[in-house]
């Protein structure tokens, strides 16, 4: 049994967070989990980051759905990332929607929720607010930070900026930048929420009603992103939901039309539709080598100190391979030691949050080992 | 530590403690290992198999799955002081590109081969027709990894052509016991051997 504190903490009180737009935000909450201890020295905490559409939750219950934790699997006592050992830390992202500051709290100027007048976040937003909660927690280095999809690019970001910070890294099914392909995807999701009559210009948290068709359309076609070909068809095929007959209609027929709107109907009951247009934008924005003259390498220069872990999975297509070497590479030629693998595994890019053996022979080997530079094993 | 294989050792012996090393082809990283810990070098490896780079990771060594013939292009110029290629350059597609990446992003390149030109291999081929299947080859034609075989005198005079310096010459038999011969002798008698090569 995890126990897990539900906490929440107010930062920039005292001086505003600057945004990467230039916009400020003074106070910014923070809701987050923490699991196990930490030790005298402060030197065996772990940050999970979470991906686009993740939380804080990640290895107690979630308080809406009351799902087991999102990679429960690998946290916990006696696990992979063990909290017998570490002290796990995680956090809700800037702009999300359970406890941190983001479009459906209240703007404190005008008493009424931000909607979307909260101002455009980036992934190094996000990243900034995480440090600030490791100093309210008296954490200044981490012994290891992990995260896969829109949490590995917090990773990457980590890197570039607060690389004196880490001891360790890893980074899974991710990228240092989004592609055309990645923003068109996106597009498609938010336009489907502005679609909505509900959404009104981003002010629906007065009304009764929410976007929830146009925000479960959105998430019915970043699930299939999240999958492959080979998963959908060995899942689901062309098999026929409760029927044995097509009913030449637009009913579900189809199991995995069925499977879609049932992913796209659960997601709207956690999740808000603004906080889904603000936090896919920062991961379109996320190009870490533009900062740096188109070098990615430039980027990590600080980190040669950090021992990087870079996995990705052969049948992503949203992050595949090709994206997870450009980091390696780029750490590479940076003197960063680092060490990568591409899994096999038919799941697509949603294989981090599942099963599989190999990551977790890898990951397990690579903490140890971290562990052991870092004077932390018995 | 266990001991490390004695093809091994002859590579080791002959690499400067704290350089920088990349040993392509790492295999479960018994020879990085080694050298991390025994001679203190910055370690880095390329392995295909995930079976070897989970093995590395555990170990602590940092380790890039890929393959030589397509990833080496990717490392910057002189980045390592060594580049190892221990028995994987009859398996590349592009020898001759590959070894001319070792000596690019390395001051020096370790280069080790199973020799084509022993005499059993030779006697074999002859006598039988067929393959041969060996102590160093021990592959049978359709099964095995290595698709350019060559013998030392090849190798010599590939390294000529590419203008390389060889500043050793080991050859040796599997059990690690060198050879002190010349080359043409060597490529009589070694059924493996090992080139530090240099620009």
């Amino acid at each position: 049994m995890n126990t897990s504190a539900c906490n929440s903490a107010s930062l920039f009180t005292e001086s505003p967070l600057e945004l990467d737009s230039g916009a400020t935000l003074s106070p910014v909450n923070v809701g987050f989990e923490t699991y196990g201890e930490l030790n005298e020295d402060r030197s065996n905490a772990v940050l999970i980051c979470h991906a686009l559409t993740g939380d804080q939750y990640v290895a107690s219950n979630h308080p809406i759905t009351g799902k087991p934790g999102w990679w429960e699997r690998i946290v916990g006592p006696g696990k992979l990332v063990d909290t017998n050992k570490y002290f796990v830390i995680c956090s809700n992202v800037l702009g999300s929607c359970l406890g941190t500051t983001g479009p459906k709290e209240i703007n404190p100027a005008t008493e009424k929720p931000w909607g979307i007048d909260f101002p455009v976040i980036t992934i190094r937003d996000m990243v900034k607010v995480q440090a600030a909660l490791l100093d309210h927690l008296g954490v200044d280095t981490l012994f290891a930070l992990i995260g896969g999809s829109m949490g590995g690019m917090q990773v990457l970001e980590w890197l570039t900026t607060f690389p004196e910070r880490l001891h360790s890294a890893i980074a899974l099914a991710t990228a240092a930048r989004h592609t055309a392909q990645n923003i068109a995807l996106h597009e498609v999701g938010r336009q489907s929420v502005m679609a909505d009559p509900n959404w009104n210009g981003g002010r629906y948290y007065e009304t009764e009603t929410k976007p929830d068709k146009g925000l479960s359309v959105a998430r019915m076609t970043a699930h299939i992103t999240y999958l492959s070909e080979d998963a959908l068809t060995r899942k689901f095929g062309r098999n026929l939901q409760s029927r044995d007959a097509v009913t030449f209609g637009f009913d579900a027929d189809f199991q995995v039309e069925s499977y879609l709107r049932y992913q796209g109907s659960t997601f709207v009951d956690r999740f808000d539709a603004n906080s889904y247009l603000y936090i896919t934008r920062a991961m379109d924005y996320l190009d870490i080598a533009g900062r740096h003259d188109g070098r990615l390498a430039d980027a990590f220069k600080n980190a040669s100190h950090v021992r990087c872990c870079v996995i990705s999975f052969s049948t992503d297509w949203l992050y595949p391979t090709a994206e997870n070497k450009r980091i390696v590479h780029a750490l590479n030629a940076a003197g960063v030691p680092v060490s990568f693998a591409e899994i096999e595994s038919p799941h697509g890019h949603d294989a981090f949050l599942l099963e599989e053996p190999e990551m977790d022979q890898m990951i397990e080997g690579f903490i140890s080992a971290a562990a052991k530079a870092r004077g932390l094993s018995s | 530590m266990t001991a490390l294989r004695k093809d091994l050792q002859l590579i080791a012996d002959m690499i400067e403690p704290e350089s920088r090393v990349l040993d392509v082809g790492c295999d479960d990283g018994a020879l990085l290992d080694y050298l991390v810990n025994e001679k203190d070098i910055d370690g880095r490896g390329i392995e295909i198999s995930q079976k070897g780079v989970n093995s590395c990771v555990a170990k602590g060594l940092f380790v890039v799955q890929g393959d030589a013939d397509n990833d080496l292009h990717e490392y910057p110029d002189n980045t390592f002081d060594y580049v190892i290629l221990s028995k994987a350059l009859q398996a590349m597609h592009k020898p001759r590109e590959v070894m001319l990446n070792l000596l690019r992003i390395g001051k020096r390149a370790i280069v080790t081969i199973p020799n084509f030109g022993q005499w059993r291999v030779r006697f074999s081929l002859l006598t039988r027709g067929r393959m041969p299947v060996t102590k160093a080859l021990d592959k049978t034609w359709y099964n095995t990894s290595n698709i350019h075989f060559c013998t030392i005198t090849d190798l010599f005079d590939l390294i000529e052509q590419e203008n390389l310096k060889v500043a050793e010459f080991v050859p040796h038999m599997s059990d690690g016991t060198r050879l002190n011969m010349g080359r043409k002798r060597a490529n009589w008698h070694a059924d493996q051997a090992l080139f530090l090569l240099e620009k």
